[in-house]
């Protein structure tokens, strides 16, 4: 890849970036939204999160379900933080099971 | 909310540091590919420190080395960060000042942050937002560097469950979001759709796509507006006739705009 091409990448995805990013709160913002648009803003991080979580998990590079040391380690992670209630214990829970099974493996 | 507003910048810093610390460690891979792809060195770190946004620089950094054109791979990381437009809608609310500001707030929104500064109830604290992003950005900026100019010297981090981090991250903030709120039955719902749609969707679009269609899930609410305590059965819902809006104003088939 040329330099150049490099560069003019950076460039048109920061634009991009900073654009898709400006969106949502230009939108939004400044205003008192109705009860119903603001219910459905607070169901969108159980959307987003659960749609994060699975793929990370559950999918490959190419787009294909498969599920490996990852998906145990970040499973156990959640059964974790539903009994303690402690995020950073889940975390380092699914970071060593998961180092654990692939260094077994 | 934000009475103390340098108080919730260092709570946002140190909620980030796990995430800091394994965004520095993608940044090095990220790092080591960047400049094996061709990238100069500096191009591969000045990308990390303006775009900041790992999984869209390594889906574009992908299609251009598989010989994909400019355009395309622009439109792969655009696709991967669409998923910043909902966030973003759902914290616009939360930011003060004219749209300039509010625009510039809205640069802080990556996924960690986004989801540490959710307070819950559909408002997010900036501060905290702000500081977890700062700290985030120093370790990805800095992973960046550090692999781009080591070249790989570390070799693959992936035996140190380092891919496992993020998830398990948004897993906690999910069953945590799930288990101790009003709205837990709604939110159940919207998880289990937005997960459901999500997987059966990747297969065959190309990446960033079913993360964010997933948030369409959370139009589930309009047909429920109370949610809390929603029966299993809600086939009340649509004909107006449910026993009372919580707040007593609002018949489920008036418009927004009616209250």
């Amino acid at each position: 890849m040329s330099t150049a091409t490099a560069w003019t990448l950076i460039a048109a995805l920061a634009v991009a970036t900073i654009a898709l990013k400006a969106a949502g709160p230009l939108v939004t913002g400044g205003r008192t939204l109705p009860p119903r648009v603001a219910s459905v803003i607070a169901v969108m991080p159980a959307a987003l999160l659960a749609a994060l979580v699975v793929t990370g998990t559950l999918v490959d590079e190419d787009g294909d379900l498969a599920a490996g040391a990852d998906a145990v380690g970040v499973l156990a992670a959640g059964a974790v933080v539903w009994r303690t209630g402690s995020v950073l214990r889940g975390v380092l829970v699914a970071l060593v099971l998961t180092a654990a099974l692939r260094a077994l493996s | 909310m934000a009475d103390d507003p340098r108080g919730s910048f260092r709570a946002g810093v140190v909620a980030a540091i796990p995430f800091a610390l394994a965004g520095a460690l993608l940044g090095l891979s990220f790092g080591v590919l960047a400049v094996k792809a061709g990238f100069p060195v500096v191009a591969a770190i000045v990308m990390s420190a303006i775009v900041h946004a790992g999984s869209a620089q390594f889906a574009a950094l992908a299609v251009v080395t598989g010989g994909g054109g400019i355009p395309t791979a622009v439109a792969a990381g655009t696709l991967m960060n669409g998923r910043f437009l909902p966030m973003g809608l759902a914290l616009g609310p939360s930011l003060p000042g004219g749209p300039l500001s509010r625009a510039l707030g809205g640069q802080a929104v990556v996924d960690a942050s986004w989801a540490l500064s959710n307070l819950g109830d559909g408002r997010f604290d900036r501060h905290k937002l702000y500081g977890a992003t700062a700290l985030q950005w120093c370790g990805w900026t800095g992973g960046t560097a550090v692999g781009a100019i080591s070249q790989g010297a570390l070799g693959n981090l992936d035996r140190f469950g380092v891919d496992a981090v993020y998830p398990a991250f948004f897993a906690a903030l999910l069953v945590l979001e799930l288990r101790s709120r009003d709205g837990a039955s709604r939110g159940r719902v919207v998880a289990l759709g937005g997960a459901a749609v999500a997987l059966a969707l990747s297969p065959f679009t190309p990446a960033g796509v079913p993360v964010l269609a997933a948030s369409v899930v959370a139009l589930l609410a309009l047909r429920r507006p109370d949610g809390a305590a929603a029966p299993h059965h809600h086939a009340a819902a649509g004909t107006g006739r449910t026993p009372a809006g919580r707040d007593g104003h609002d018949p489920p088939p008036a418009p927004p705009e009616a209250a």
